[in-house]
């Protein structure tokens, strides 16, 4: 009960939040020259004023921003996100279409990024001012000043186009049929690199925060009473400072659980991957508002979610912190 | 100028034309002794993905490439760019020009099973191509009526005469028949059989994954015998143009069409055996890069500032150090390509000459001020392609030798459109115009006045000539095609002598493509064309 109550909290706090974003990104679009119309006229290579105009009027483009504004709140109200103008259908099923390549990415390199995160920044501070940490270290920083677009071709280029153990692109293999197991096997072949790429990046940063989060608890009093009573040095590292250590950690995936959602354009385009980043973009260039308000949307909901499981992980793993709090 | 730069560019164009040459004579080989193959599948790169893929209300390459395919035109063109019929198999226009016959062909269906006839162009001319279709609109105008006396006849009225020469090279494009028992209710706009077209080409749609690939099969019952040779196309949606090239060099794509790998990798791939790089079957898809200017400045009102500019811009000296053969100097807005209209180079032409630049303006009466500064420019540049950003970049540096700096302000498609030829935001803009076979299709509306606000690719400069307003509109219902070729070589003529747009470098796609294909580039609208004679080799 108490956490539901603190999720209805929550929830209630966030719904102001979430209006003036969603007012934001429209008037924000708003200040972009042209509209959808124009996009639609760019993409076609021409068109006549007398079908622009009919067009505008279609999308209802013609009403002023208010109203446009005013009608956009009121869909939202019935939880109804509105139509895709590129897509030329609900925008609902158009991010839902999107969400699955999404989310696998994201967890994947997440969970990639923060497990190996985790050990190499354990290693690492575990053998400070040593070779395995001054090796881990200038790894980490390499990985994180290496762009992921150019570290995602030339991962194409070596491992698809050389060594042609993995596909250079795409979600799954479009010319055979799979079910069951093998198109699960087939889809991971896939998000191998991709993955990768995104993780690599990511593991520098949990890196370098557990490192230097493991060397602060180290040095507490706590942990020489625990070597005081003579145990070994790997049950205190397990048992009395990794817990500690990890509440950074934590923090830092609950605030990048949000970036990763818009993050990966260039992930998901330079590896064809059809989600929800590339969809921002496209939305954005297109001037599909209805579809990019959409994707906030779900983009901060997530991030609520996210951030109220993190809240639940902290008083988890440090009973000091309540929930309540 | 940046002096390493050039180099650098100066090198990649030169290892360029060295590619090119090589593989000139690679489409040439004669394959007479390899029988063809059936069965295949053939992996298109889709750059990028458009709101819908019926090629009767959309005129754009990015739909023809999957379209083209599934649906057929009235006419295409055969390998020397005359036009010959697909779904019309003959046609006959009367004296006066109001009057276009069109006999159509017997026994086709649509994938559906229905039976395609002459209703099916009745409908599509009457409610897409003259109601829908950009550039069909325009063509269409003075259509008033299509006749269908019988199930395979179609008599075209118009008000004002057509020129018959001109419908025909503006068909390929513009005259794909969609089935009209799909379409007759509702909005056709939002007709679901947009996303999965139906027609009666080689192939038949079978799956649109948006954002992943498109798949279409093999027409069993497709009308020509023996036809198509492939199983199964695929178009793979790929952003991503370096992510493309590695694509094709990991053998998961065939053809790459348009140009639409980066300059650098089409160079790269140009030299690999396994790859033909070349502009053939690209030659309908004429380009040329534009100057535009905006007379609502008063100093771009006055012809010796914009003649001032063209002549202070050295165009064979870009060409040569940053296009290198993937382009030529142009003479104007009738590309070199359009051997029906091409007036020759002996129209009004401005030879880079800084001094007498210099000059014109001096006389214009815009002295250098302080720092050396007359007035100063903002350019727009369109989002399309490298080129025009390397070109607004040569201009910047050009006119800033001769006391004009030039601001360049970025905007992405919608964003350009809307500032250029909505807004007028602009004094001088650089993009693309189109050629698409005829000068009445998509080039006169650059220089027509009286172009409504707002349409792009027109008139917008707030520029207007009684002249050339009346040399377009006799070229237009001209049905004598040696009065018409005169008429527009007079155009182009008085569009060189006032310029209120500057043509001075053409430019044809480039198509990237496995040496594997056959029959491949055959015609001048390949990437566009129906594939049905395409086969790999084993």
């Amino acid at each position: 009960m108490r956490i539901l109550s603190l999720a209805g909290r929550r929830l209630a706090a966030s719904i102001p939040t979430l209006v003036l974003i969603l007012i934001g990104v429209f008037l924000l679009l708003q200040f972009a020259p042209g509209d959808t119309v124009d996009a639609m006229m760019a993409q076609m290579g021409g068109g006549d004023a007398a079908t622009a105009k009919e067009l505008r009027k279609f999308y209802g483009l013609d009403l002023s921003i208010p109203a446009q504004l005013g009608n956009y709140l009121w869909r939202l109200v019935r939880l109804d996100l509105g139509f895709s103008s590129i897509y030329g259908k609900p925008v609902a099923s158009v991010i839902i279409e999107r969400l699955p390549p999404t989310i696998l990415l994201m967890t994947a390199s997440l969970s990639f990024a923060f497990f190996f995160g985790l050990l190499f920044g354990v290693i690492a501070a575990r053998g400070v001012n040593r070779w395995p940490d001054t090796l881990i270290s200038t790894l980490g920083l390499i990985f994180y000043a290496t762009p992921s677009f150019w570290f995602g071709l030339m991962a194409i280029v070596v491992f698809s186009v050389y060594l042609q153990w993995l596909p250079p692109g795409g979600f799954e293999d479009i010319g055979t049929v799979r079910t069951g197991i093998w198109r699960m096997l087939d889809i991971a072949s896939h998000l191998v690199l991709p993955t990768l790429t995104l993780g690599l990046i990511f593991l520098a940063i949990y890196l370098r925060i557990m490192r230097a989060s493991m060397l602060e608890v180290l040095n507490l009093d706590y942990v020489r009473t625990a070597r005081a009573k003579g145990l070994d040095e790997t049950r205190v590292v397990t048992r009395h400072v990794l817990r500690n250590a990890l509440l950074p950690m934590v923090t830092l995936i609950g605030l990048q659980a949000g970036t990763m959602l818009g993050g990966s354009v260039v992930v998901e385009s330079v590896f064809s991957l059809p989600g929800l980043g590339r969809l921002a973009y496209e939305s954005v260039v297109q001037r599909d508002l209805n579809t990019l308000l959409g994707i906030v949307f779900v983009s901060a909901l997530l991030v609520i979610s996210v951030n109220f499981v993190v809240d639940l992980i902290y008083a988890r793993l440090d009973p000091r912190i309540t929930a309540e709090g | 100028m940046d002096l390493t730069r050039l180099e650098i560019n100066r090198r990649t164009a030169l290892l360029t034309s060295a590619a090119i040459a090589a593989n000139v004579i690679n489409p040439m080989r004669a394959f007479a002794q390899e029988t063809p193959r059936k069965g295949g599948v053939f992996n298109v790169h889709y750059a990028a993905e458009q709101r819908q893929l019926n090629p009767s209300i959309q005129a754009s390459t990015g739909v023809y490439i999957i379209g083209g395919k599934i649906q057929e035109n009235l006419v295409d063109l055969d390998a020397n760019g005359q036009p010959v019929g697909v779904l019309a198999e003959s046609w006959e226009g009367t004296p006066d020009g109001k009057t276009v016959t069109f006999k159509l062909r017997q026994g086709v269906t649509w994938h559906d099973g229905k039976p395609f006839t002459s209703a099916d162009v009745e409908f599509t001319a009457m409610n897409m191509w003259k109601k829908i279709l950009n550039y069909g609109s325009t063509l269409q105008l003075f259509l008033t009526a299509v006749e269908t006396p019988d199930a395979h006849t179609a008599i075209f009225k118009y008000e004002r005469p057509m020129p018959l020469n001109l419908l025909l090279r503006a068909l390929p494009d513009l005259g794909y028949v969609s089935a009209k028992h799909l379409y007759e209710s509702g909005d056709i706009r939002q007709n679901p059989t947009n996303l999965a077209p139906v027609g009666t080409g080689p192939f038949k749609f079978v799956k649109y994954e948006r954002g992943q690939y498109i798949i279409a099969d093999r027409n069993e019952n497709y009308w020509r015998p023996n036809a198509p040779y492939l199983d199964r196309i695929v178009w793979k949606v790929i952003t991503d143009r370096a992510a493309a090239s590695a694509q094709m060099e990991a053998g998961e794509l065939h053809y790459a069409p348009f140009s639409s790998l980066t300059l650098s990798d089409l160079a790269r791939l140009g030299k690999d055996k396994r790859f033909i790089v070349s502009t053939k079957g690209n030659e309908g898809n004429a380009r040329t890069n534009t100057l535009e200017f905006n007379f609502r400045r008063k100093e771009l009102s006055d012809i010796r500032v914009r003649r001032a500019i063209a002549h202070a811009i050295n165009v064979p000296f870009f060409i040569e150090n940053f296009l290198g053969d993937f382009a030529k100097l142009g003479t104007g807005p009738i590309p070199s390509t359009s051997t029906d209209f091409y007036p020759g180079a002996n129209t009004p032409q401005y030879a880079y000459d800084k001094a007498k630049a210099i000059a014109l303006l001096n006389e214009a009466g815009f002295k250098p001020g302080t720092g050396g500064t007359r007035f100063s420019l903002r350019l727009l540049p369109a989002p399309w392609g490298e080129d025009i950003s390397l070109w607004s970049t040569f201009i910047q540096q050009s006119l800033g030798e001769i006391g004009i700096p030039v601001d360049i302000v970025r905007n992405d498609g919608g964003g350009f459109l809307k500032q250029v030829y909505d807004e007028h935001a602009f004094d001088i803009a650089t993009g693309w115009h189109q050629y698409r076979n005829d000068p009445a299709v998509s080039t006169t509306v650059w220089y027509r006045s009286g172009q409504p606000k707002g349409a792009p690719w027109t008139n917008q400069w707030g520029w207007q000539d009684t002249n050339v307003d009346k040399t377009i509109d006799d070229a237009a219902t001209e049905v004598d095609p040696a009065k018409r070729k005169a008429l527009y070589a007079q155009f182009v003529k008085e569009v060189n002598t006032e310029l209120p747009v500057w043509m001075p470098i053409e430019q044809i796609f480039l198509t990237t493509i496995t040496a594997k294909a056959r029959n491949h580039s055959n015609t001048p609208r390949w990437g566009s064309a129906s594939w049905h004679d395409l086969w790999l080799s084993a």
